[in-house]
């Protein structure tokens, strides 16, 4: 009976002490930031699953057989999957000989980016000149009035590419592309520009000072020693420059860039030619073959991003191309 | 560098030669953005106000001038320009903010350190990488597919407990919420998806910004005795602000490019109608960038530049 009588005594002790208050909040912190994880991690599952959800929708799509695209139970899950869908799509994709041209082709024009973008990023970063503002205000009127404003001139540029009479017709050939990226007017040139300017910003100017103290030349300097610390922002603008324009459909359609150097303009004809050649009439087996092939497109630069992921972020942190 | 001027010979000083040395290195893009972009430019106007037709035969090329009349016909007798335009650029003008305020709260999410922080950072890019048109129509049927088979159940769900969306729009409508900002809100619902899709970069750009906020001011607010609310409001927005002017230029060319009016303009020169086309993308690109200067002037008031 002691004992009872005792135990409001000990409470109130407890209650006044300092273990309490230091208990106390502990407790309050734990459960506050259990429920700030809790939430944040429901609206992270909620978002990546908007995100992810055509992608899975997509991909198990591309595993239905007929019988799973005709029955109504079936929801993501097939129940009899079949690759039937790959085999056609490999097929009349022509895939592995297309996705060679076509990664040939995107990686070139990543390269003559990167070299033209860094060169003139460069120069408005470390160099001055007459007029520097109001070119560098061209830069930012190339990333704000985008190249589709200009589609049927440039269209007409490259229909009759020269002066004079001895104009060539370029379309349906990849060298627009070529042309506008080695003259720093490719896709979102403007931008990498802005990206690369603002890096080399960055960069203390005593790495240059200590070059030409040592007889370095400014080219040398540039190749040599300004290029290869600007791996961050080379990431950042060769993965923004590889998906892009593997992804782009502007110089494709303006150009008339023909499907036998990109895979993606082949993927439209695809479901045309699977329906014809295989007699598939109705649509919803067609789309299951479209679903293969956006699988087969998107894995290449899927790919990429992965390989390049953690690099990418990091250079986009590092690069400084926010400021 | 030397040169010979009037048989002197005479040499130029470092600044002079560091200047050529400075246009040498832009002089690539100098030449292309004058002959391709300025030109282009240049023509797009020249276009508007001409009537052009390619001969079949030759392919040569026939140009008559002919005023304003296309402006007229594009404002007074196209089908369908004045409602492309005004609803393309609602739609932007409903999604900046949209994407705005969603890809700041995004990144300062991510910007924590937790278990799975770089998987979820690949997912949130993920829209970026999908982007493609050619697999657009593939994206949207199943974005499509995958709600339908979440919506109806819940469709069911709603039907068989008495639950219904209209009710609860109502109870809003009973909150004497101005039926615009209910309209603004039941839209912004709508295109939660594409909401998500179209802030990729954004995000990332968000996170960058956010790292590179000395740790010194949150450790000085913490001092002070901040609350994490006071923290976000006085430091990390102030912070940010200059970003999200870069961010806000972004997402609005970002739309503009994929917006319905860039579409017709194509379409319309496809269809052989050039000074047409030209004059809706030349009064698009005017609006945008009108609306962009106009956004960018409010937005540069009240930001604060760290450095």
């Amino acid at each position: 009976m002691q004992k009872s009588r005792k135990l409001p005594e000990l409470w109130r002790g407890y209650r006044s002490s300092a273990r309490y208050d230091d208990q106390k909040s502990r407790v309050l912190n734990g459960t506050k930031n259990g429920l700030l994880s809790f939430f944040r991690f429901i609206i992270i599952v909620g978002i990546s699953y908007v995100i992810l959800a055509p992608v899975i929708g997509i991909i198990s799509n591309s595993f239905f057989s007929r019988q799973d695209s005709i029955n109504p139970m079936v929801f993501t899950i097939p129940i009899s999957p079949t690759l039937a869908r790959y085999e056609m799509a490999v097929k009349y994709l022509d895939y592995l000989p297309i996705l060679g041209r076509t990664l040939l082709y995107v990686t070139g024009v990543t390269l003559l980016q990167l070299l033209i973008c860094s060169m003139v990023g460069y120069g408005f970063a470390r160099y001055r000149f007459p007029m520097k503002k109001v070119l560098f205000a061209f830069i930012v009127l190339m990333i704000v009035v985008p190249l589709n404003t200009i589609q049927f001139p440039l269209y007409m540029t490259f229909r009759y590419f020269g002066i004079g009479d001895g104009t060539v017709n370029l379309l349906k050939s990849p060298w627009p592309t070529v042309i506008l990226s080695a003259f720093g007017c490719g896709l979102r040139s403007g931008l990498y520009i802005y990206i690369f300017n603002q890096f080399f910003r960055g960069l203390p100017k005593e790495i240059e000072e200590a070059a030409l103290v040592d007889g370095a030349g400014a080219w040398r300097t540039y190749f040599r020693i300004m290029l290869p610390n600007a791996s961050p922002a080379i990431i950042t603008v060769a993965v923004f420059s590889l998906v892009w324009q593997y992804n782009d459909s502007f110089f494709a359609n303006t150009f008339n860039i023909p499907d036998s150097i990109l895979i993606t303009r082949k993927l439209d004809s695809l479901v045309a030619v699977i329906a014809n050649a295989e007699k598939i009439l109705t649509i919803r087996e067609q789309q299951l073959y479209f679903d293969a092939g956006v699988v087969l497109v998107l894995v290449p630069v899927v790919l990429i991003y992965l390989l390049l992921q953690r690099r990418f972020i990091e250079g986009v942190e590092r690069s400084g191309i926010v400021g | 560098m030397t040169a010979i001027r009037n048989g002197r010979r005479f040499r130029l000083s470092f600044e002079q030669r560091n200047s050529l040395r400075g246009l040498g290195f832009i002089l690539p893009w100098l030449i292309g953005f004058l002959v391709f972009y300025l030109g282009c430019l240049i023509q797009l106007v020249r276009f508007s106000l001409m009537n052009i037709s390619i001969d079949a035969a030759t392919g040569a090329r026939l140009e008559t001038f002919v005023g304003l009349d296309n402006f007229i016909e594009a404002f007074t007798a196209h089908a369908s320009f004045n409602q492309v335009l005004t609803s393309s650029v609602m739609d932007m003008l409903i999604d900046l903010p949209m994407i705005i305020f969603f890809s700041l709260f995004v990144a300062l999410i991510l910007n924590r350190k937790f278990r799975g922080r770089a998987l979820v950072r690949a997912i949130f890019f993920l829209p970026v990488i999908l982007s493609a048109d050619a697999v657009g129509s593939a994206i949207t049927r199943a974005t499509e597919l995958m709600n339908t088979g979440v919506s109806s159940t819940a469709a069911e769900m709603a039907a068989s407990g008495g639950v219904s969306v209209s009710y609860y729009i109502q109870l809003f409508g009973d909150l004497a919420l101005p039926p615009t900002v209910l309209q603004y809100i039941v839209d912004a619902v709508n295109r939660i998806a594409s909401i998500i899709q179209g802030s990729g970069v954004q995000i990332i750009l968000f996170i960058a910004a956010l790292q590179s906020i000395p740790g010194s001011l949150y450790e000085v607010a913490r001092i002070e005795g901040a609350t994490g609310y006071e923290t976000l409001w006085k430091v990390t927005v102030p912070m940010v602000m200059p970003h999200i002017i870069t961010n806000t230029i972004y997402t609005v060319v970002d739309r503009f490019t994929a917006s319905q009016v860039v579409k017709l303009a194509g379409d319309t020169y496809r269809n052989y109608n050039y000074g047409l086309s030209s004059v809706f993308s030349l009064v698009s690109t005017l609006i945008t960038c009108l609306i962009l200067a106009l956004i960018v002037y409010l937005l540069n008031k009240r930001a604060f530049y760290y450095n």
